[in-house]
């Protein structure tokens, strides 16, 4: 990890990036698509080092969701990894999934959440919630090391399971604000 | 195949572009294409749009990825391209052998009240695909040019991307059922088999 990046990536120690991996595995998933985040950084590592994965990295977290109906359309199971920003991106075309009835799981690494240092990502941050909810998405919250992997296991289950768009969210109190010395 | 206008009939387009489909699944854009699609012959290999303006492309991809041994054709309109130009560069990067994407380009918003899109002032779709990194692409305006289009998207090695000039009239409506998870898990049955909707 570049120690300039502006967003701040999980401790080398902590399990739950590679945590999420083993899920992703458990649960077949065959596409991962991407726009990167700091905060899912090891798990795109893992994602991009396994042949049995493959891992779309889009231009908006909006292609996403089309990826995603794509995919299951195929028989695929896809997740969506990406940013709370990447999340307002993403509101129209969650259409598709209540439209079609069509599985789509979203891990989403907080910013604008928990002692933020950058003005620039509250306003999404703040609101990530609130409007994944009123496009009719099951939304979960994990704000502790340990409730991140049964959190996200239940957001693919719910997903593949009932067909519709879940979201785990995984609260910038886990990962930590990075501040540039500037407390 | 030509209209008064002296450009292409888009649902004659259409018509020859399906015909002997075979396996070929096609994803049709929101509006006009997804009625010519259903005008020509619904098919249960067929997923025409009610919504999600801009991700005919990208579903298209993400099909493709799934199921790499089977011909994907996206069918969509100049307006519903220009919404998602950014697919154009993330589906170049994953380089597709089995998708094809075809613009049906009459260079208005034709469910909006025939507004002018960016086509019609010059924007070239097929010089940004070609800019992506599509190495093959045609730019298609006469009746003799629709075979080897034809043989592009049924026999050539994607992704391909190709606009086609079409008259701008609009023609009968013809609605596929507008009932998303009965078109999205006929096509599920269709590539998967009754395990479509049985799987875990």
């Amino acid at each position: 990890m570049d120690p300039n990046a502006i967003d701040k990536a999980p401790d080398a120690a902590a399990a739950w990036p590679d945590q999420i991996y083993d899920l992703l595995k458990k649960h077949g998933i065959r596409q991962v698509c991407l726009v990167p985040d700091a905060g899912h950084s090891r798990l795109i590592k893992r994602c991009l080092a396994d042949n049995e994965i493959t891992v779309t990295t889009l231009t908006t977290e909006e292609e996403g969701i089309a990826l995603m109906q794509g995919a299951w359309l195929g028989g695929d199971k896809a997740v969506l990894l990406m940013q709370s920003s990447g999340v307002g991106n993403c509101i129209n075309m969650l259409s598709l999934s209540h439209i079609h009835r069509c599985p789509m799981p979203m891990l989403v690494t907080m910013r604008g959440d928990f002692g933020e240092f950058n003005p620039a990502q509250i306003p999404m941050g703040n609101a990530t919630q609130a409007v994944l909810e009123a496009m009719g998405t099951l939304v979960r919250r994990a704000d502790t090391p340990e409730d991140i992997a049964p959190t996200v296991d239940a957001t693919i289950r719910m997903a593949f399971n009932t067909f519709r768009p879940t979201a785990t969210l995984i609260g910038q109190r886990v990962i930590g604000a990075k501040t540039f010395g500037k407390d | 195949m030509l209209a008064e206008s002296g450009k292409l009939d888009r649902r004659e387009l259409t018509r020859v572009l399906l015909e002997d489909r075979g396996e070929m699944a096609v994803i049709a854009g929101l509006g006009a294409p997804a009625w010519d699609i259903t005008a020509v012959g619904d098919h249960p290999l067929n997923l025409p749009l009610w919504g999600g303006m801009g991700a005919a492309a990208m579903i298209g991809l993400g099909l493709a990825l799934a199921q790499p041994s089977r011909r994907v054709l996206v069918l969509t309109g100049d307006g519903e391209m220009l919404m998602g130009l950014g697919a154009l560069a993330t589906i170049a990067v994953k380089k597709p052998k089995n998708l094809s994407i075809v613009v049906q380009d009459n260079e208005h918003y034709g469910e909006t009240g025939m507004q002018e899109t960016a086509t019609k002032y010059g924007v070239d779709l097929v010089a940004m695909a070609r800019g992506a990194g599509f190495a093959r692409t045609m730019s298609v305006t006469k009746p003799d040019e629709v075979a080897a289009l034809k043989a592009a998207i049924h026999a050539g090695e994607g992704p391909f991307f190709a606009v086609a000039k079409i008259d701008a009239a609009s023609k009968k409506l013809v609605l596929p059922p507008r009932d998303g998870s009965i078109i999205q898990n006929r096509m599920r049955e269709a590539i998967l088999g009754p395990a479509a909707h049985h799987q875990l």
